[in-house]
Parts: structure tokens; C-alpha cells; sequence
């Protein structure tokens, strides 16, 4: 801590950072445009200009950026002196020399950070009586609109993309007042971060393409706190809705998690919840043969199925790892423990359990995404990060800069905020970061070393750096290779030499043993280093909940209902058809009855008898734990239309009209989570992940419209001209108005960043407890896991390792099919979304040359791909990255399902036909 | 006092009469490579950095920067082994200089030996000099006596046989084209393949520099005194003087004077024996009205300054700039608002575009200033451009050069407001320029 | 494509780089000398030979005045703007060239022989005015018509 003098008050900040955090940081509101909290300070705008003075005997003083002043012991600056002040209202006068003021249809109006800073500054009247300057704008692809015109040439859209999420697509072109920020010719944004753009830009120039077509301004939007659903990593967001249609999805900072940004899956995937093809009724499909649709009346669901259940011989429920925990927990309570059955295939099952025995039972701590960025030395084990959990990528972007960084700060002393000049300092040096999957990836540039491997093979590889770092891990026995054996050697030896060394794996790779490989090496560097973490990246945004929960995989439930033990199976939020091989599911769904509960048409759905619609993530509240074992409560955005329901609160009211003892006790969300809580003692602190619903502040809720919101009366004047009431939510404290404590609520309730004055999402500063740090009260959410402490050399290492990978060349199945994941695609609700459905490929199959060469199959040829249950027609890819003998499935492509991975698989030319299952929609 | 002729212009003194450059024997007939011979054979690189420090030699590219207090921020010693570089700034794209380009095509082979100096008195093994593209003449005599150098083993490997063990490989870059090239960390940014914006100082080049290694820029200038101090001494530099400052200095004068051109003279020898003693003053039928000394990026001077000696101290005292001592003079039958657009015409084309003041001001100047050229100005119009000079002040933008801008504004608004007042009053240009 | 000219140009060019990108200004310098000016085409070219994408390429190259983005003349007249040569008839000899040549500054003659453009000082200010033709620099044309015999030595 240094003291510091602001307008002659003595202040004591942190002795790292800018003036211009530091002033921020108490509270004060000082302009700015090119620092931007996570990039800092490189000192292009000209805008944080302050009065610096020597000591307290200059009266003279100069100017300077307070972004580029060091808060040093005893600075002294002036935000109030009048010459700074003019400054920078003449600041903002040059900023608009060129700028349109084309507010009113600019779709950055009302939460533009230049309109703020406009204000902020006094600068009202233009002088210049010349005309401005124009640009044409680029088509940049389905997310991100483009309006040239707006810029103010901050360059914070360039720092971000290039230089914090290693885009190489975009950038600035020409000099002096033609500087172009952009493409250097039209087209899509190749980074998978590129929606951040909408928000780093401090103007309309990149906005959100999405949000343009069915256009709201933020103050219109009813919004309140989410949890993207579209990966494990639990991105916080804050979804808003007007007129009943989900309009948007904007970062919620969360420090521990995603801080400032989101990826674009996370930002556009939303747009499923407004599908024409949503379910929206209660219907049933009476069987078998009657193809026709019943729609379920109001009042008849319910009686109908009850008569079902009632009826049953042996209900199975079949949860799921997308749906909150609170569905899940009722559905096991109204299946029966014995009955219930986690939505997981048995391979998901038995990895989801290891990835939760290796964080709750071993000593090495997950970290969390902040922790990750901080990193310096990564081994990634098997998992495709950037397609699986993106914003894990971005975190591991960063992580490459600590280990130059930390150098260039204490050689050279260049403080870490002065970005420009660490980033020349550093130039193409990046720390240690190892790579081993089976295919190439988007992170593989700047890994140190990327190597590409069978399953097997990467978990041998990880049972050698393991074996490496401790005499304790196990030998790896028989043939390693060359190129295997060095990168081992080298990830070994930086991970030893790492201050913050960490680990990730995943379930991406489909290997128990690849899981267990990183455990290993986590464990063994654990010995001597305690600052070691791990991170495991689980398949979906529930599923680390769910697997807490435990229950059997689906196979157990297909033998249940082969076995005659169940002919009755509920199925919540879960298509099977993902998860089985295809006769395997169909088996499930033969079973006499089927209830199905989903968002969207699925194969499931139009193969059940009964379908509930339920409300997806921003109709409806719960909690999900993310792959840090964080427990995070997702609020309702909106009272969904018609019919659908809360799948808890469908299975709530089931239970109760079934009568069951207690039933009539879960009114609210709170009490299914308590019950819950005390059923099952792992998940008793998720109860806390936000405040209980009768939480008031000042006696008041927390409105989900702000105090602008517009139209209140005339809203629904089409359905009636009487103001309705408004929805009465009792699960949360949040309320449907505009009315209720207007300051700043629970980091976990926060449902829209603004303050006085700070309209734009920069209003976060006032939430912080310092620029950058955490929300004050605390980051959202609960962290549920916490490893095990143990002492050296009782570690229990695994054991069980795989031999090596052998290519079959004699059998049949001469393949193993690996699947391989797309960030746009792979993941099914965010396909939904046409904007992001515009960038899903066409499916294929990837083969390494020369194995397409033995099989005389090119590029673009059709292969026909066989499985023992299943076979698909698909162009063929060649990928040089994958290993022999190794082909790559693209899973979730349109069609490409019904079969479970890894597995063997025959590739051949079509035509030579064998008898296997056809799979109806399969193929390209 | 007389000394022999190319003792007092070190520099020039020894140049060819046709123009052409000197070959490294002609170089070497007149005491060429035997500074670098004498400082790889008896002295060390400290003692170098000394003796160029003791000279006062201050840079010429226009700030006048100490050139041996430069070298000595070169973080030296066992823990800072390289890799190291000398930069020569042969840029020289500020309006109205020439001198690089003179020594450059006439003695090639004095900036060579001047960067092998600074690269064995910094520790540097590998040196480049950034010129600017326009300058094919100079690059070809640069590049002819690279050859001969190298050919001789004054470069390359091992310079002056094994015993020396000081290796330097020397390149050429050329640039182009910008005027933000010449700023020395646009420089550098530029020779590593990026756009020439300016990088924020501290941590200044001699510590990250090209490719973030220890690196020193100085202008071609600078460096080429570095062989005659370390030949002759630091004292006989500082006596080549008339000032505080050492050494000669290659004074140029161009627009309406007689005889146009460059002399080496003694560092503050006075305005008027610069212009009427060497150029011969005005052209029949001109009258002088003003000048800006160093470059367009300095304060115009007008009549009362004529007798003050150039040098860096004595033009900072009266409120402008040596900045590269060649002056550009302004003629009565020249309208000086017109002069002024081309001045600030240049400078808005030439911003980098990195921050607001210079990227969005220039341009607004430029547009101001046409329209009170043309006729169509307000009198306000002239305060807003003693308004936007003022605000374009040092600190308030991230380099130097919209200050530069800034300097000749101020001062030709301030001196010839009377005839900015015409345009606006006479609703048209009293010069006939619109 | 880069023509195997050009590819041995730019490897000895920049063999002395540890990454070819740094060399990048003077790669597209090499290969516009063969092409006169850097289409689109021809900079993803070099961009895949420099292991750079086109976008960090065309960073760099539009900031800079030398290296041409859009086709240019057989020769381009570089006239000086700058101070000097506005004092001593750089107006009159801009009136000039243009009327002559019928073309402003930014423009290419009909015949694809000339693109005039502006010049920030050439360096020759006490042969003021000046211009610049290709490679060549051309003094003290003061009164303008002594551009003209200049003009015809360029076809
Ligand atoms: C916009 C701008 C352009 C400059 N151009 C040149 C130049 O062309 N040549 C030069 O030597 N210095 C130029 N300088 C000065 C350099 O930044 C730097 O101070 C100089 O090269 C240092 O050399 P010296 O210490 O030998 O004078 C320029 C500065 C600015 C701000
Ligand atoms: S003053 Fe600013 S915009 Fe101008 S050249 Fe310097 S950094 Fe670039
Ligand atoms: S915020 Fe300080 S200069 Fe831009």
C-alpha cells in the first residue's frame, strides 16, 4: 500500500497499478476510452488526463494520463484542476469531430460509454463546422454488426481480439485520421471470442448482431442474473427479455469465473429459447400406430399422468446433466433412488464419477478460471479446450504471458499495467504450454509443444511426465515414443520448475485412463509444489451436479426395461438418442410408457408418449455446478409463455398430485433445495449459492426492470388494456417491476450493471471492490469440492495403464473413432440459434492422408462409416494431426448420433454394403 | 586561431568535389577507421563511452539528448549479455532537412565507423540503418561501402583480426515511408515489421528496444562525430565549438535565399552569418519575414532573432528549437497561411493515428486553416488555432510529434496574425493563392 | 503466386531474420518492385511465405505510403508538398504536371503511364522544388516547365 494524493486528500491504494485504476478503484469518476480493465493502460486516448504535481509546493503542475502514471508513494495528482478539465472535454470534442451523433438509431444508445463520457466531461457544443470523415462497413459474419463511422479509435477492439484473445483476422489498417478498424475484406470473425467486441468497444461501431433484429434498448430489457448452459464452465451472463422473447446475452462478471468476457457459444447460443419449434403444450402421442397429436388441455396433464403412473409397473426417471439441480432431485425423489437413473451413457457415468473422485478424494485443489489465466505452465491432457470450454482457452491465452511477464516485471521493471510496453518486452516469448489431444487445435500455435495421439496412447504419455515428477506414480511399461518420450521429458521439467503449475483434462477424450494420467501428474507435482492445480473439464453445465447426485448410467436403465423391471420412464431434458447407441435407445423408448420433458423437439420427444414443455435456463430459476464444483444459481429472465413450466415445478406437482409424504412442503424453489440439501450432504452448501427468496434489502425486492423500462402500461394493450400485476415470483427475490431497491444488490442477484452517470457496462467499476477484482460481497456462487489433504508418498497413485495404441489392421472395426467437437455445433441447444446454426459445418469424417490413402478415399469423397450399431454416410476430411488408425467423429453435427465414443469403427467406400443397423438420418 | 580545413569540418571536410561518395580508401587516406581501429586495439568499450560523454556531444536528430549519457543506460555487464543493437535514424523526413542525406552520400563509410563505435562502446553485435526509402542515392552508397567494409574485415566477424573479438554485422533497412519512422520508437516498431506508432516511454530503448533487446538510436549525424571524437579527443571536439555543446554542426538554409544549401560550421555560429553570410540572403526581389530554424517542427523566429547563435541552448532560451539546425525561411511574396497549411497538411498526414489530440487536431487545423486561406474563416478561427497549439503541448499527446506541430503553429499565428486577419477581413487570400 | 524471382528475392532477403515476419516491410517492398503495387492476391501470397495472415500483413502495409494498395502508373511522380518547396513554387508546379498530365493527385493517366501523388519532403530542399519520378529525383524545377523534357524520358 503507498499512499497517494488526490485534489490534496491522502488515499491508500495498491502500489501496482495506475493512477487511473486507483482512482476508479475509490470510486471516483474519471473518464477514460483505451484502458480497458482487463487490457489496461496503454495510453491512446488521451481522455484520463489529470494534473500531476511534483510535491505540495508545485502549483504548476502538468498534465498527464493517469492510466500511464505509476501510483507511486506520495503521487500527487488533481482530477479537479480546471486545465485538466478543459482538457479533456476537448478530448471528447475531437472524438466528435467525426462522430455521426447518430444516437437515437445508433443501437449502443442509452448504455454508450462515449455518451457517458461525454457527459461526464461537460462537452456539449460543436465547433467544427467541417464535414466528417465516413467509412464503409464490413460484413463481419452472424454475430457481429459493423458501423465504421462510430469509431473513436480507441483501440481497444484490436488490443482485445489480437493481443488478449490471439485473433489474427481482424486488426487496424491505415494511419493518422484514416485508421480502419476490421477485416482486410469482408467476412465471418474467426475468433470464437468475437462477440466480447459488442462490449469492449466503448461506441456503436461493433454491435450485436443478434440483439438487431428484433432491436431493444437495455433499459427496455427485463433481465436478471444467468449461468450459461452451453458448457461446464458456468459462465456467468445476464440474459434480458422483452415482449417475451429472449433478446440478448451479455457477460456477468464473475472474477472467478469468466471475468469480462464470454465466448460466442455462450453469447448467441441462446436463441433456441425462442424457436418456432419450441414445445409450448402438454400433448400426447397415444401408442402404438396413432400418429395423432392430443393436446393436453389446461387441467388435463396432470390427471393424465397421474393415471399413468399410477398404472405403472416400475417408473425409472432419467435426469440429466443440462437440467438444474433442483429438477433432477425431484425427479429422484419421484422415481425412487433405486429408480433413478443419472442421464449420463455409461462411459459419461464412469468419467463425470472420476473426474468428481479425482477433485473430492485427491490433494490437488481445481482451479478456478482466474486461476487458470494465472498459470504458469499448462499440460492439457486429451481435452480439445477451446471447442469444449472456450472460455478456458481464453484463459489459457493469458497463462502463456506469465512466465515472460513476471520476468519483464522484475528485470525490467515494468509495471504490469503498462500493456504496450510488457507486450514489446515480451514479443514472441510465451511461457510453457503443452499440448497433447488426438487432433490439432486453435491453442496449438502457441503451445510450447502440441503433440497428437490416440486416447491411449496421450494417457501413457501423461503416466510418463507423472513417473517423471515422482518415483511414487507408476512405471510405464513397454514402447513410448521418440517424440512422446520428449515431450514428456520437457513438460515434466517445466511443470516442476512452474510456481503455479496446472493440469487439465476432460472428458473430451472419452479415457478413464487419460483422466487418470493427469490426475497422476497433478498428484506427483503436488508433492513438491502445493500451488498445483487441476482442472477437469466435465461435458455439460450440470453434469458435475448430477454426478454428485450419483444414480446409475443409462445402460442400467435399457436392462431395466429389456428386463421387464420398469415400463414406465420419464426422461427429463435429455435426448438419449445422444447418449446410446442407437438400438439401445430405441430399446428405452419402447417401453410402454414415456414421459418426456424438453425445451425442444428431440428424437426422445417424438418418440414418447407424453411431452411436458419445460422452460429453458432464462424461464426458470435453479442451480448448476460447474466444472470448478462451483455451485451457481441461475434466475428466471421471464415468465415463459403459455404452457411451459419449470421441469421441477412439473415434477413437483406431480409428486403432490401422487401424493407423496412431504410433497406439498417444496412450494418454492428454497424448499426443494433445502430438501435437497439434506438428502444429499454434498450438496448442502448449495442452498447458498444466492440469497433465499424472502431476501429483501431495505424491505424490498430486486427489480428485474430498470427504473427507464418503458411501455409498463402498454405492454400487453393487444391482449388487454388493463395494467396486469405483475408475476408474483416466490423463488426468488428478484420481482418482475420496475420497483424495488434500485443500489446495488448481492453479488449473486446482480441483474444489470449500472450506475449514475455509467450507463454503458464499464457501470462495473462501481460494483468491484477494486477495478478488477471481485464484485463486492464477493464473487457469485459457492465452491463445493475442496480436495483432501494427504501427505507425501501416500498418495494413492492409479495404477492401470493402458498398453500402448495399436492400429487394427486385420479386424473388421479397423478404426477407432474419436469424437471430435466443434464449439459451434457440437454442443446441441446453442445449434438451435440460427445465428450461431450459420456456422455449424456440414458434417464429414477426418482421416489422417495416408490412412484415407490405404483406403483410397480423397478429401470430399463419401465414406461409408460403420459402427456395430450404426453407420453413416460422410464426406471425408483429411486431418494430418490425427494419429494412424485414428478417425475423428464429429459429434453433435446435424445426424451425426445414435452412437456412443470413443469406439471401433469400420471406414470403407460405400457400396461395399454390409448388414448393419441403418441409422434413418444419418449421413450427409 | 586557423586550423587545417577538415579539422574544422570534420565532417565535410574531406568530401569529393564531383559528389560522389567516398570509397573506403579515399575514407581511410584522411584518417577513416583508425578511431575504430584505435578503440578495438586500446580502448575499452567504457572508455569509449567515456570519451564521447566528455565531447558533449549532444544528438542531432533534433532533441539534442547527450549522446554518451544515452549510451551509458545500456544495461551492460555479465548479467546482460545480449543481444544488443545500434539503430542509425537515417530517416530524415522532417520538412526542410537534408544534412543526413549529404554525409550519407558523400562519406558513407563515417556513419559506419560512427555505428561500430556505438556498438562497441554498448555491447551491440548487430546494427541497421533505418533509411528512408526515398534515399536510393544514399542507399547505394551505403550499400557499396558495406561491401567494402565487410570485404576488408571492417565488419562482419572479428573486426581488426582475432585479437579484438568484437563481431558487428551491419544492415540496411529501408523504410517505407512515414514520417513517424523517424520518431525512434516508431522506428523501431517499424523495423520489426509493425506499424510506426510510438511505443510509451520508460522503459526507453536502451533497455527494450528492437525485438525488445538493449538498443541504441541515434541520428546518422551523431554518429558520424563518434570517429573524430574517439580520433582527436573529446577536447579537441568541444574546442571545435563556439558553445556549451561540442563539435561542428551541419547547418542547412532552403526557400528564398541566394545560395541554398549546407555548411559545417561551428556548433553556434549565429542565424545571420548562417543566412546572409553563407546563403547569401534573400533572392532579388524578396524580402525575409520569418524562418523556422531546425525543421518544420520548430518556432518560427523572425528578424530580432537573427543574431542568436544556433545552438541548442541559446534557441530554447528564445523559444524555439535547434531541432535539426535547417532552416526554412519565409519570403514576403510567400503567404504565410499557405505555409502554414502545407506545414500542418504535413503533420496531419503523417500522425500516426494513435492518439486523439494529433490524430483528430491536425486534421481540424488543416481544415481551419484552408478555410481562412480560401476566404471562408471566422476571426475566431485564428484563436482556435492558438487554442488547438496550445492543447497539442508536450505530455498531451503520446509522442512528439503533434508538439512539433504545435511549435511552428503557435508562432506563425502569433508573428503574422496581421496577415491571417487579411484573409479573414478580405474574405480571400492577399497572396492570390485562392 | 510469387514467381521463383521474388521467392529467391525475399529468402536472401530475410534469411537473417529469426522470424520472416519482421522482414515483412521489406518483403512487400521486394516483391512491389516486380509488380509495381500489392493487389490483394499478391498479399496473401506474401503473407503465407512471411507465416503471417493477411490481416497482419495488410496492418502493416496500409500504414505505410510506399507500399502501393491499389495499382498505380508505369511511373509514379512523387511531388513534394512539403515547406521548402511550397516557398519556392510547389503550387505552380503541382498546377503544372497536373495540367498537363490531366490528372490530380491520387490519379493514374489514362494511359496507365503516370500516377502523380503527394510527397512529404524529399530531401532536397536546397534544390527546391522537387519531385520524384520512380527512383529518380528531379531538382530545381522552378520555372515548371522544366518538368516537361523530364516527363518525356518516362514512357
Ligand atoms: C515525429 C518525429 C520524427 C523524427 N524524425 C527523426 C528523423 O527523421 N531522424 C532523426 O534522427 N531523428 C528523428 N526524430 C528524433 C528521434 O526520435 C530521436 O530523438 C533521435 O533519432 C535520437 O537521435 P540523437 O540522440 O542522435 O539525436 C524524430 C522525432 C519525432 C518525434
Ligand atoms: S502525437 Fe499521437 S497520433 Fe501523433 S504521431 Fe504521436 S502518438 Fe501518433
Ligand atoms: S484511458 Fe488513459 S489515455 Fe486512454
Amino acid at each position: 500500500m503507498v499512499t497517494v494524493y488526490i485534489d490534496e486528500k491522502p488515499y491508500q491504494v495498491e502500489a501496482d497499478q495506475s493512477m487511473l485504476d486507483a482512482c476508479l478503484s475509490l470510486g471516483m469518476d474519471l473518464p477514460y476510452f483505451c484502458w480497458h480493465p482487463a487490457m489496461k493502460s496503454v495510453g491512446a486516448c488521451r481522455q484520463c488526463a489529470v494534473k500531476q504535481f511534483r510535491d505540495e509546493n508545485d502549483k504548476k503542475g502538468k498534465i498527464v494520463m493517469a492510466c500511464m502514471t505509476p501510483a507511486a508513494e506520495g503521487t500527487r495528482i488533481s482530477i479537479k484542476d480546471p486545465e485538466a478539465g478543459e482538457f479533456r472535454a476537448r478530448v471528447i470534442e475531437w472524438l466528435m469531430l467525426n462522430h455521426p451523433h447518430d444516437c437515437p438509431v445508433c443501437d449502443e444508445g442509452g448504455e454508450c460509454h462515449l455518451q457517458d463520457m461525454t457527459v461526464m466531461t461537460g462537452h456539449n457544443y460543436r465547433r467544427s463546422r467541417y464535414k466528417k470523415r465516413t467509412y464503409k462497413n464490413q460484413y463481419l459474419g452472424p454475430f457481429v454488426n459493423h458501423e465504421m463511422n462510430r469509431c473513436i479509435q480507441c483501440y481497444r477492439c484490436v488490443r482485445f481480439y489480437n493481443d488478449y484473445a490471439g485473433g489474427r483476422d481482424f486488426g487496424v489498417f491505415a494511419a493518422h485520421d484514416h485508421v480502419y478498424f476490421g477485416r482486410h475484406e469482408d467476412g465471418v470473425l474467426e475468433s470464437e471470442f468475437s462477440g466480447n467486441l459488442v462490449e469492449v468497444c466503448p461506441t456503436g461501431v461493433f454491435t450485436d448482431r443478434v440483439l438487431k433484429k428484433h432491436y431493444t434498448r437495455k433499459w427496455d430489457l427485463q433481465t436478471a442474473p444467468s449461468i450459461c448452459v452451453h458448457c461446464s464452465l458456468g459462465c456467468n451472463i445476464i440474459a434480458g427479455e422483452r415482449y417475451g422473447r429472449l433478446r440478448r446475452v451479455i457477460n456477468r462478471y464473475n472474477s472467478e469465473v469468466n471475468g469480462y468476457f464470454i465466448c460466442d457459444r455462450g453469447r448467441y447460443g441462446f436463441e433456441f429459447v425462442n424457436s418456432d419449434t419450441r414445445l409450448r403444450e402438454p400433448f400426447t402421442i397415444p401408442r402404438p400406430g396413432n400418429k395423432q397429436i392430443k393436446i393436453l388441455e389446461e387441467g388435463e396433464a396432470l390427471p393424465h399422468l397421474k393415471t399413468v403412473l399410477a398404472r405403472a409397473k416400475g417408473i425409472i426417471g432419467i435426469g440429466s446433466p443440462r437440467a438444474s439441480l433442483e429438477a433432477n432431485y425431484l425427479l429422484h425423489k419421484l422415481a425412487g433412488p433405486e429408480n433413478f437413473y443419472a442421464g449420463f451413457s455409461g462411459m459419461e457415468s464412469s468419467l463425470v464419477q472420476e473426474i468428481i473422485s479425482i477433485i473430492s478424494k485427491g490433494p490437488v485443489r481445481v482451479s478456478s478460471l482466474r486461476e487458470a489465466a494465472m498459470a504458469d505452465c499448462v499440460l492439457v491432457l486429451g481435452e480439445d479446450v477451446p471447442n469444449t470450454a472456450p472460455m478456458l482457452g481464453l484463459a489459457l491465452r493469458q497463462s502463456v504471458m506469465q512466465k515472460p511477464m513476471e520476468k519483464v516485471i522484475n528485470e525490467l521493471k515494468i509495471p504490469k499495467w503498462n500493456d504496450q510496453a510488457v507486450r514489446e518486452a515480451i514479443q514472441e516469448q510465451r511461457g510453457p504450454l503443452f499440448i497433447a489431444a488426438p487432433t490439432g487445435g486453435r491453442l496449438d500455435g502457441i503451445a510450447a509443444s502440441a503433440i497428437h495421439a490416440a486416447p491411449d496412447d496421450i494417457a501413457r504419455l501423461g503416466f510418463q511426465v507423472a513417473r517423471i515428477l515422482s518415483p511414487h506414480a507408476p512405471p510405464v511399461e513397454g514402447a513410448i515414443t521418440e517424440d512422446a518420450a520428449h515431450f514428456a521429458e520437457r513438460a515434466a521439467k517445466e511443470l516442476k520448475e512452474a510456481k503455479r503449475p496446472l493440469i487439465i483434462s476432460g472428458a473430451g477424450a472419452g479415457s478413464l485412463a487419460v483422466l487418470q494420467a493427469a490426475a497422476n501428474i497433478a498428484w506427483a507435482l503436488w508433492e513438491e509444489n502445493r500451488e498445483t492445480a487441476l482442472f477437469l473439464v466435465a461435458p455439460e453445465c450440470n453434469s458435475i451436479g448430477l454426478g454428485l447426485m450419483g444414480g446409475r448410467s443409462l445402460d442400467n436403465a435399457v436392462k431395466a426395461v429389456k428386463d421387464g423391471k420398469a415400463d414406465t420412464v420419464i426422461i427429463l431434458e435429455n435426448d438419449i438418442f445422444d447418449r446410446l447407441d442407437f438400438p439401445e435407445a430405441e430399446a428405452l423408448v419402447r417401453a410402454r410408457h414415456v414421459l418426456a420433458m424438453d425445451h425442444l423437439p428431440t428424437h426422445t420427444t417424438s418418440r414418447a408418449d407424453t411431452v411436458l414443455p419445460v422452460s429453458a435456463f432464462a424461464e426458470g430459476g435453479g442451480t448448476l455446478i460447474n466444472s470448478e464444483g462451483r455451485a451457481q444459481r441461475f434466475f428466471k429472465v421471464y415468465v415463459p409463455s403459455e404452457r411451459i413450466e419449470e421441469s421441477w415445478r412439473w415434477l413437483r406437482d406431480l409428486l403432490v398430485d401422487l401424493g407423496r409424504p412431504g410433497s406439498e412442503a417444496l412450494f418454492s424453489l428454497d424448499e426443494v433445495t433445502a430438501a435437497m440439501a439434506r438428502e444429499f450432504p454434498v450438496l448442502k452448501k448449495a442452498a447458498e449459492a444466492a440469497p433465499p427468496a424472502d431476501f429483501r434489502i431495505e424491505g424490498m425486492k430486486v427489480p428485474r426492470q430498470p427504473h427507464r423500462y418503458s411501455g409498463r402500461t402498454a405492454n400487453k394493450a393487444d391482449v388487454n388494456v388493463h395494467e396486469p400485476k405483475p408475476y408474483e415470483d416466490t423463488d426468488s427475490p428478484l420481482s418482475f417491476s420496475m420497483e424495488g431497491y434500485e443500489g446495488r444488490p448481492p453479488s449473486p442477484l446482480i441483474p444489470r450493471f449500472w450506475a449514475p452517470g455509467w450507463n454503458s457496462v464499464q457501470s462495473l467499476n462501481k460494483f468491484q471492490s477494486e477495478v478488477g477484482g471481485p464484485l463486492k460481497g464477493g464473487p457469485p456462487g459457492i465452491r463445493l469440492i475442496e480436495p483432501v489433504d494427504a501427505k507425501k508418498g501416500e498418495i494413492s497413485f492409479f495404477k492401470d495403464l493402458p498398453g500402448p495404441f495399436a492400429p487394427r489392421k486385420n479386424d473388421f472395426f479397423d478404426f477407432f473413432i474419436v469424437p471430435l467437437f466443434h464449439i459451434f455445433g457440437s454442443e446441441r441447444l446453442s445449434a438451435m440459434s440460427p445465428s450461431i446454426g450459420e456456422l455449424v459445418p456440414a458434417p464429414y469424417i477426418a482421416l489422417n492422408p495416408m490412412d484415407a490413402e490405404t483406403k483410397k478415399l480423397p478429401e470430399g469423397a463419401e465414406a461409408r462409416l460403420e459402427f456395430a450399431a450404426a453407420s453413416f454416410r460422410l464426406p471425408v476430411k483429411l486431418d494430418p494431426s490425427l494419429p494412424r488408425g485414428v478417425a475423428g467423429f464429429p459429434i453433435g453435427l446435424p445426424g451425426l448420433h445414435g452412437v456412443v465414443l470413443p469406439a471401433w469403427g469400420r471406414i470403407a467406400l460405400p457400396g461395399a454394403e454390409n448388414k448393419t443397423y441403418e441409422n434413418r438420418d444419418a449421413g450427409a | 586561431m586557423s586550423k587545417p580545413e577538415n579539422e574544422q569540418k570534420p565532417l565535410t571536410g574531406n568530401f569529393r568535389a564531383d559528389g560522389q561518395p567516398l570509397s573506403l580508401a579515399e575514407y581511410e587516406k584522411t584518417g577513416g577507421y583508425e578511431a575504430l581501429r584505435k578503440a578495438l586495439q586500446s580502448m575499452s568499450p567504457k572508455e569509449v563511452m567515456e570519451e564521447v560523454k566528455a565531447s558533449n556531444l549532444r544528438g542531432r536528430g533534433g532533441a539534442g539528448f547527450p549522446t554518451g549519457q544515452k549510451w551509458s543506460f545500456v544495461p551492460s555487464g555479465e548479467g546482460n549479455p545480449g543481444p544488443k543493437y545500434v539503430v542509425a535514424n537515417a530517416d530524415e523526413m522532417e520538412p526542410g532537412t537534408f544534412k543526413d542525406r549529404i554525409l550519407m552520400e558523400n562519406s558513407p563509410h563515417m556513419l559506419i565507423e560512427g555505428m561500430a563505435l556505438a556498438a562497441y562502446a554498448t555491447g551491440a553485435q548487430e546494427a541497421y540503418i533505418f533509411l528512408r526509402g526515398e534515399y536510393v542515392r544514399s542507399g547505394k552508397a551505403l550499400e557499396r561501402a558495406l561491401g567494402e567494409a565487410y570485404e576488408k574485415n571492417y565488419m562482419g566477424k572479428n573486426i581488426f583480426g582475432q585479437k579484438t573479438a568484437f563481431n558487428l554485422e551491419m544492415r540496411i533497412h529501408m523504410s517505407a515511408g512515414r514520417y513517424m519512422c523517424g520518431e525512434e520508437t516508431g522506428l523501431l516498431n517499424s523495423l520489426e515489421g509493425k506499424r510506426a506508432i510510438p511505443r510509451a516511454k520508460p522503459p526507453y530503448p536502451q533497455v527494450t528496444g528492437f525485438l525488445g533487446k538493449p538498443t541504441v538510436v541515434n541520428n546518422v549525424e551523431t554518429l558520424c562525430n563518434v570517429p573524430h571524437i574517439i580520433r582527436n579527443g573529446a577536447a579537441w571536439f568541444k574546442g571545435l565549438s563556439r558553445s556549451q555543446d561540442g563539435g561542428t554542426k551541419i547547418y542547412g538554409v532552403s526557400g528564398r535565399v541566394k545560395r541554398p544549401g549546407a555548411w559545417e560550421l561551428p556548433m553556434g555560429a549565429t542565424i545571420r552569418e548562417i543566412f546572409e553570410g553563407h546563403a547569401g540572403g534573400m533572392q532579388d526581389g524578396y524580402k525575409f519575414r520569418g524562418l523556422i530554424p531546425g525543421g518544420a517542427s520548430t518556432e518560427f523566429l523572425i528578424e530580432e532573432h537573427l543574431d542568436l547563435p544556433m545552438d541548442f541552448d541559446s534557441l530554447q532560451k528564445a523559444g524555439s528549437r535547434m531541432g535539426t539546425g535547417t532552416m526554412i525561411i519565409l519570403d514576403d511574396r510567400t503567404c504565410p497561411v499557405g505555409m502554414q497549411i502545407s506545414l500542418q497538411s504535413f503533420f496531419a498526414r503523417e500522425s500516426c493515428g494513435w492518439c486523439t489530440p494529433c490524430r483528430e487536431g491536425l486534421p481540424w487545423i488543416v481544415k481551419t486553416l484552408n478555410s481562412i486561406e480560401d476566404g471562408s474563416g471566422e476571426m475566431e478561427d485564428i484563436d482556435l488555432l492558438l487554442e488547438q497549439a496550445r492543447l497539442l503541448a508536450p505530455g498531451h499527446t503520446f509522442c512528439a510529434l503533434a508538439p512539433g506541430a504545435a511549435e511552428p503553429l503557435s508562432s506563425g499565428v502569433r508573428y503574422f496574425r496581421e496577415d491571417y486577419e487579411r484573409h479573414v477581413k478580405e474574405r480571400r487570400c492577399p497572396w492570390g493563392n485562392f | 503466386m510469387l514467381s521463383d524471382q521474388e521467392r529467391a528475392e525475399l529468402e536472401k532477403g530475410l534469411a537473417h531474420y529469426e522470424k520472416k515476419k519482421t522482414g515483412c516491410i521489406e518483403a512487400l517492398r521486394m516483391v512491389q518492385k516486380f509488380r509495381g503495387w500489392i493487389s490483394d492476391e499478391c498479399l496473401k501470397d506474401i503473407a503465407q511465405y512471411l507465416d503471417m495472415t493477411p490481416d497482419e500483413l495488410d496492418n502493416t502495409a496500409t500504414f505505410y505510403s510506399a507500399i502501393y494498395r491499389r495499382p498505380v502508373g508505369r511511373h509514379v511522380i512523387s511531388i513534394c508538398d512539403s515547406v521548402s518547396c511550397y516557398t519556392v513554387g510547389y503550387r505552380d508546379l503541382l498546377k503544372h504536371i497536373s495540367g498537363r498530365l490531366r490528372i490530380k493527385p491520387g490519379e493514374t493517366t489514362d494511359d496507365g503511364r503516370f500516377t502523380l501523388l503527394p510527397a512529404a519532403c524529399l530531401g532536397v530542399c536546397e534544390n527546391a522544388p522537387a519531385i520524384m519520378i520512380d527512383e529518380d529525383v528531379h531538382t530545381g524545377l522552378e520555372p515548371p516547365e522544366k518538368v516537361d523534357p523530364i516527363l518525356e524520358r518516362y514512357k
